[in-house]
C-alpha cells in the first residue's frame, strides 16, 4: 500500500520546523505578521524563532526544538508502541517549555514576583505569541496526540487523536483559560491581593440582592432584576412558540407556512435590539401611542414604556422566533401513529393532546425554556435600548468595566452570578431530563395522519397566534419606516437623508469615495464574520463528528466540558476575553483577530448542534463501508460525510455568519475605534438619539444578510441523492 | 495449515467499564482458506459482534486475531485485507452506481479510467449490466445488493465478509442471491466469513457452520455433522425444528425412549438423555407398529401436512409428505422412527 504509516507525523514535524524557520515568532504590534516577512533574520521583535533564540538570548524557546528533536527519533521506530512514547514525551517537552516559559516570561521580564527576588530580575522580556509560535505549538500538540495514538489510544486513528486533542486544546485556550481568568478576579482585593473574602463581600452588595421592589421599593438588585425578567421571558416564549408551532404544524394550511418561515428567519437576520427600536416608535416619548393619547386625551406623555415592561416586551419579540424554531422541529417528530393509537383506545382529541401529545413535546419544552432563559440572561441589545433605569448583569457588567467606575472585581462577580445562573438552568434541565428524547424519527416509516388539534385548544391558538404575527409585523414595519422619516414624533417628511448620512457615496478627485459614516463599520463586520463563519462551521462539524461518531477514553468528560462551555453567557465570554488577552503570552486586545475567535467560539454551539443533527440522519454504516475499502478516517471525512452533509454545513455557516453579523452582548467589550462593528456602532447611534441613522442601518442590514444568505445557499448548493420525490421531505436545513 | 482467519481466545466487553457484561466470552476457531463458513445464531448472541472483530472495526477486548499466520489484533480495516458487505449495503447515497464500486480503489490511489474500467469489469461479474450512471435510490433491493457485492469484490479480498446479506430480500429473490454468492465464492476460491440468524440459509451455502449462543461457541462442523448430530439441546433447537423427549442410555449403547428402541449413531454414556428428533424422522403406521398416538391437529401446508399427536410422551408434531392417504382427526396410528433425524443429547 502507497500509505506509509510515518507520513503524518513526519509532515509535522517539518511544519514545526517550518515554523521555527519562516514566520516572525512574536505577535507583532499594529501589522500583520506577513507584512514583517523581509525583517525576519533580525530584530527583537520580527526575527524568526530560531534567531530570536540564538542571536536575540531567548534560549527557552529551543525547548521546542528540543521536543521536536525527540519525535523525530522516535520516527526511527517502527509504528508501534515505542514510538508513541517517544512522540508523547517530545511533544509534551515541547509544549511545556514553549508554555511554560510563556507564562512565566512576560513582556516585562518575569512574570511573578516570587520568580524576581529569587532569580533576580530578567533582562531580556518576551512579547505575546505570533504566527510562528502558533504554528509550532499547533504542531507539538498534533504530535503529542500522534503520540498518544500510536500508544494505544483513540483505537491507533491518528486523524481522530489529533481532532480530539487540537479541539480540547481550542477549548481549553479560548474559553477555559479566559473564563476561569477573569472569574478569579472576584477573589482579588482592590490592591490585586488574593483575599477569599473579596467575592463574599462584592457578592452580598446591596446592589446586587436587595428585594426592596417586592416591599414596595424602588427596585430590587440586580440578581433578581435579571432572574425575574429570564424566567417571565423563557416562560412567555415557550408559550408563545409552542402556540405558533402547533398552529403551524397541525393547523394552518399552506397558505399560512410561508410567513411563519420568514418570522421564523427574521430573528436571525436582524440585530437583536431592532424590536426595541421598533417598539419605541410605538411606545416611546415620541412615540405614536404616546402621541395619540397626547392628541385626544391630552396626557403628557411619559418614558412609562422604558424598564422592565419595554425589555420584557421586546425580548418576548425577539426570541419567540427561536423557540418557534425548536418546537416545530419537535412537533415535526412527534410519531402520528401514537396519537392513533391513543384514539383507538378510546381517548377523544382533548385528552389525547393532553394525555400523550404534550408530554411527548416536554423535552422539547425544556430545550427551548432554557435557550429562552439563556437568550434573555445574555441579552444586551435590548436591555440597553429599552431598559431606562431597570439594570440587569448584562448592562452592569458593561457599565462596571466601560464606565467611570472600572471595577474588575465587580465586573468579575457579576460575571460569577450570570454564569451560575446559566450553568443553574443547564443543570437543572439535563438533571430533569436526563438523556430523555422522545423524538421519534426513526428509519420505519410512519403513514399515520397527525391528530387535529381539539377545537377549544384550536380557538385559542387562533386568537393568539394571528394577533401576534401582526404585531411583530408592524413592529418591523415601525422600524423599516423609522429609516426614512426625517424626525420620528415631529416630523414624518418622506427622507433618505438618514441613508445618505450612513452610507453616502460619493465622487471624488482621486475615485470612489465611501463618505458614509457607516462604511467602515459595515465592511468591518462583513470582513470579520465572514472570516469567523468557516471557522465557525468547521470546526462546530468537527466537534458533532467527535461526538456522534467516535468512541474513545475521554469522550463522555470531552462532551461535558463542550456543552459546558456553550453555556457560557457571551457578555462573560466578552469580559473574560477582554481580562485575559490583554498580556502576553497571549495578547489580542484591540486586534480584529480577538473579534474573529470571539464570534467562533460564541457560535461554536450552533456549528456543533446542526453537525450533530445532522450526523443522526446519517447512517453509520457508511463511514464502515468507507473505512472497509481501506479509505482512511480524513478520507471518509471528505469523500462521504462532507457531501453527505450539505444542509449542514449550509446552515452551520449560515447561523454562524448571521450571529456573527447581529451579535452585540459579546462584542461589545472587544471593539475599538479601529474595529468597530455594526451592531456598536448602531448601539452607539441610539445612545445619541440618532434613531434615524440607526434605523436605516438595520434595514440595511437585513437587506444585505438576506441576499448574503441567499447566495451562501445559493454556493454550497443541494445535496446530490437522486432520491425519490416522497423521501426528500429528511433534507430539511436542521433548526438550531 | 494456515487458517485465512483464526480466533484465538477471543473476548469483547463494549465500554470501558469493567463490570460491562461480554458481548463475546472466550472464542477460537479458524475459517480455512478458499471456504464459506458461517457463522449462525440467535440476536444478541455475539455473532455480528465476532464480524465486526474480524473486519477490524471493533477491537476484541483479549485474545489475538491471526490472518495468513500474521497478527492482525492491533490493525485498523484498512490495514487488513478483508472486505465485508453490509446488512444495509450502505451503499453511498450521493454516488452513483460506477463511483461506489470503484470507492475502493480510488482511495487506494488507483488513477479514475483504470479504477471505472475495472469497476464496470466487477458489476459485470456480479451480473449487473447497464446501470452504471444510475443512483443507488433509483435501483431495485436485488440490484442494490449486486452493487454492495461488487463494491466488495473489486479489492479482490483475501477474507469477504456478508453481515445478514439477505435480510432485506424477499424469499424469491433471496434464494437467487444465495446461490449466486455461493457460485461467485466457489469460483474466486474466496475465504467468506457471514453471519447469519436464518438456518437454512446457513445449511445452503456453508461449507462450515459455527453456531454461537450467548457469547460462546456451542457448536461447529458440517452442514451434515450440524444437522444430523447435534451435540446440544439448543444447536438441536436452532439447527431446524426437533422436538426433544427424555431418555435413558443403556450400557450397551442404545438409547429407550419409551416403547421405543433406538441406536444412536454417536457414542452415548449410559444414563439419563435427551432425544432430539426431527419432526419428518417420524414414520406414521397405520398398523399401530410404534408408539401409540391420537391425532389432535392437522395443517395443510401446500407440500406438505403437519400433524400433532396426543402420545404417552406427549404431544408429537410431525410433518408427513404424504398428500394422498391423509389422516382424519381422531384417529389412532402407531408412531415409529426412522434412521435420520434423530439424535441424543446430554440431558442438562
Amino acid at each position: 500500500m502507497s500509505k506509509h504509516p510515518n507520513k503524518a507525523p513526519g509532515l509535522w514535524l517539518v511544519i514545526g520546523l517550518a515554523s521555527y524557520l519562516l514566520f516572525p515568532w512574536y505577535a507583532i504590534q499594529d501589522t500583520a505578521w506577513y507584512y514583517v516577512l523581509p525583517q525576519i533574520l533580525g530584530g527583537s521583535e520580527t526575527a524568526n524563532g530560531l534567531m530570536q533564540a540564538l542571536a536575540n538570548d531567548r534560549n527557552w524557546l529551543l525547548t521546542g526544538l528540543l521536543g521536536m528533536g525527540v519525535a523525530a527519533a522516535g520516527l526511527a521506530f517502527p509504528a508501534g508502541k515505542q514510538q508513541g512514547r517517544w512522540l508523547l514525551a517530545g511533544g509534551l517537552v515541547g509544549l511545556l517549555g514553549l508554555i511554560g516559559s510563556g507564562f512565566l516570561i512576560g513582556a516585562r521580564g518575569w512574570s511573578f514576583e516570587v520568580l524576581n527576588t529569587s532569580f533576580g530580575e530578567l533582562a531580556i522580556n518576551q512579547f505575546g505569541m505570533g504566527m510562528g509560535a502558533f504554528i509550532a505549538l499547533l504542531s507539538l500538540v498534533v504530535i503529542t496526540a500522534f503520540g498518544l495514538a500510536r500508544i494505544g489510544y483513540f483505537k491507533g486513528d491518528l486523524f481522530v487523536a489529533a481532532a480530539v486533542v487540537c479541539c480540547s486544546a481550542l477549548l481549553a485556550l479560548f474559553i477555559a483559560f479566559p473564563v476561569v481568568k477573569a472569574l478569579s478576579g472576584a477573589f482579588l482585593t482592590e490592591e490585586g491581593q488574593w483575599a477569599a473574602t473579596a467575592i463574599f463581600q462584592r457578592i452580598s452588595d446591596s446592589r446586587i440582592w436587595n428585594l426592596n421592589c417586592l416591599g414596595g421599593g424602588v427596585q430590587c438588585g440586580v440578581a433578581w432584576n435579571t432572574l425575574f425578567l429570564a424566567l417571565a421571558a423563557a416562560f412567555g416564549t415557550t408559550v408563545l412558540g409552542t402556540m405558533m408551532a402547533l398552529l403551524a404544524e397541525r393547523c394552518a394550511g399552506p397558505r399560512v407556512q410561508a410567513p411563519l418561515r420568514v418570522i421564523a428567519l427574521l430573528p436571525i437576520i436582524t440585530p437583536p435590539f431592532v424590536v426595541g427600536l421598533g417598539l419605541i416608535l410605538l411606545f416611546g416619548r415620541a412615540g405614536i401611542v404616546n402621541q395619540f393619547l397626547e392628541y385626544a386625551f391630552d396626557i403628557t406623555p411619559t418614558r412609562w414604556f422604558y424598564g422592565v415592561l419595554g425589555i420584557l416586551v421586546a425580548q418576548l419579540f425577539a426570541f419567540t422566533p427561536i423557540a418557534f424554531m425548536i418546537m416545530r422541529g419537535v412537533v415535526q417528530g412527534l410519531a402520528p401513529s401514537l396519537e392513533e393509537a391513543a384514539q383507538i383506545l378510546h381517548a377523544d382529541r382533548k385528552q389525547t393532546f393532553f394525555t400523550v401529545t404534550l408530554p411527548l413535546l416536554k423535552p422539547g419544552l425544556a430545550n427551548a425554556f432554557l435557550v429562552g432563559f439563556i437568550e434573555s440572561i445574555a441579552d444586551f441589545g435590548n436591555p440597553i435600548v429599552v431598559g431606562g433605569q431597570f439594570s440587569v448583569l448584562s448592562t452592569d457588567i458593561f457599565f462596571a468595566i466601560v464606565g467611570a467606575q472600572f471595577d474588575q472585581g465587580r465586573a468579575a462577580t457579576l460575571a460569577w452570578i450570570l454564569t451560575l445562573f446559566a450553568l443553574g438552568v443547564f443543570a437543572l434541565q439535563r438533571g430533569l431530563l436526563g438523556k430523555q428524547n422522545y423524538t421519534t424519527v426513526s428509519g420505519k416509516g410512519d403513514s399515520g395522519i397527525p391528530m387535529p388539534l381539539p377545537d377549544g385548544l384550536r380557538r385559542t391558538l387562533n386568537g393568539v397566534v394571528y394577533p401576534w404575527l401582526a404585531f411583530t409585523l408592524v413592529v418591523y414595519l415601525f422600524a423599516f419606516v423609522g429609516g426614512f422619516v426625517q424626525t420620528w414624533g415631529r416630523d414624518y417628511t418622506f427622507t433618505l437623508v438618514h441613508f445618505k448620512t450612513a452610507f453616502g457615496i460619493e465622487w471624488g478627485q482621486f475615485g470612489l469615495v465611501w463618505s458614509g459614516a457607516a462604511w467602515n463599520s459595515l465592511f468591518t463586520t462583513l470582513k470579520l464574520s465572514g472570516l469567523s463563519a468557516p471557522l465557525t462551521a468547521a470546526v462546530g462539524l468537527l466537534i458533532a463528528y467527535l461526538l456522534s461518531r467516535t468512541d474513545f477514553r475521554g469522550r463522555n468528560t470531552f462532551e461535558f466540558v463542550a456543552l459546558l462551555a456553550f453555556a457560557i453567557p457571551g457578555t462573560v465570554l466578552g469580559v473574560s476575553y477582554i481580562l485575559a488577552f490583554n498580556v502576553p503570552p497571549v495578547e489580542l486586545t484591540g486586534t480584529g483577530l480577538i473579534i474573529v475567535i470571539c464570534f467562533m467560539f460564541r457560535n461554536l454551539p450552533v456549528g456543533v448542534q446542526a453537525g450533530t443533527a445532522a450526523f443522526k440522519q446519517l447512517d453509520k454504516a457508511l463511514d464502515e463501508a468507507s473505512l472497509m475499502l481501506r479509505a482512511t478516517t480524513a478520507q471518509t471525512l471528505f469523500t462521504i460525510i462532507l457531501p453527505l452533509l450539505k444542509p449542514a454545513l449550509v446552515a452551520a455557516l449560515v447561523y454562524s455568519f448571521a450571529r456573527a453579523m447581529t451579535t452585540v452582548s459579546a462584542v461589545i467589550f472587544l471593539v475599538t475605534a479601529e474595529n468597530e462593528l455594526a451592531t456598536t456602532y448602531i448601539i452607539g447611534r441610539v445612545g445619541n438619539g440618532d434613531y434615524g441613522v440607526a434605523l436605516a442601518y438595520c434595514t440595511v442590514l437585513i437587506v444585505l444578510m438576506s441576499l448574503i444568505i441567499a447566495l451562501i445557499q445559493w454556493t454550497v448548493g443541494e445535496r446530490k441523492l437522486g432520491r425519490r420525490k416522497a423521501g426528500a421531505a429528511t433534507a430539511l436545513v436542521t433548526p438550531a | 495449515m494456515t487458517f485465512g482467519v483464526e480466533f484465538r481466545n477471543i473476548t469483547k466487553r463494549y465500554g470501558t467499564n469493567p463490570s460491562a457484561p461480554f458481548a463475546v466470552k472466550g472464542v477460537s476457531f479458524g475459517i480455512e482458506k478458499g471456504t464459506l463458513t458461517t457463522i449462525l445464531g440467535p440476536s444478541g448472541c455475539g455473532k455480528t459482534t465476532v464480524l465486526r472483530m474480524i473486519a477490524g472495526l471493533e477491537s476484541p477486548t483479549a485474545g489475538q486475531i491471526f490472518m495468513d499466520g500474521r497478527d492482525v489484533t492491533t490493525l485498523g480495516p484498512a490495514e487488513r485485507n478483508v472486505s465485508m458487505m453490509f446488512q444495509s449495503y450502505a451503499l453511498f447515497p450521493h454516488m452513483n452506481v460506477v463511483e461506489n464500486v470503484m470507492y475502493g480503489l480510488r482511495m487506494s490511489g488507483v488513477p479514475k479510467e483504470a479504477a471505472r474500467s475495472r469497476a464496470v469489469e466487477t458489476l459485470r461479474n456480479v451480473g449487473l449490466v447497464g446501470y452504471d450512471e444510475r443512483m443507488p435510490s433509483e435501483l431495485s433491493g436485488g440490484q442494490q445488493q449486486r452493487v454492495a457485492l461488487a463494491r466488495a469484490l473489486i479489492l479482490e479480498p483475501g477474507i469477504l465478509l456478508f453481515d445478514e446479506p439477505l435480510s432485506n430480500l424477499d424469499a424469491r429473490l433471496r434464494r437467487d442471491m444465495r446461490e449466486e454468492i455461493r457460485a461467485i465464492q466457489q469460483r474466486l476460491q474466496l475465504t467468506v466469513a457471514y453471519v447469519t440468524h436464518d438456518q437454512s440459509e446457513a445449511l445452503a451455502v456453508s461449507d462450515l457452520i459455527i453456531v454461537m449462543n450467548d457469547g460462546l461457541i456451542a457448536q461447529s462442523g458440517t452442514p451434515q455433522e450440524m444437522y444430523e448430530f447435534p451435540g446440544s439441546e439448543f444447536v438441536a433447537g436452532f439447527m431446524g425444528e426437533a422436538m426433544l423427549f427424555p431418555g435413558e442410555a443403556g450400557p450397551d449403547g442404545s438409547v429407550t425412549l419409551g416403547p421405543l428402541r433406538i441406536t444412536p449413531k454417536q457414542v452415548v454414556d449410559s444414563g439419563a438423555v435427551k432425544v432430539a428428533v426431527r419432526p419428518e424422522a417420524w414414520q406414521i403406521n397405520r398398523d399401530g407398529h410404534g408408539i401409540t398416538g391420537r391425532l389432535r391437529k392437522r395443517s395443510y401446508l401446500g407440500s406438505f401436512f403437519e400433524y400433532t399427536f396426543d402420545t404417552a410422551l406427549g404431544n408429537i408434531f410431525v410433518v408427513s409428505p404424504d398428500l394422498t392417504n391423509v389422516l382424519d382427526i381422531g384417529i389412532d396410528v402407531g408412531l415409529s422412527l426412522a434412521d435420520h433425524g434423530v439424535s441424543v443429547v446430554k440431558a442438562t
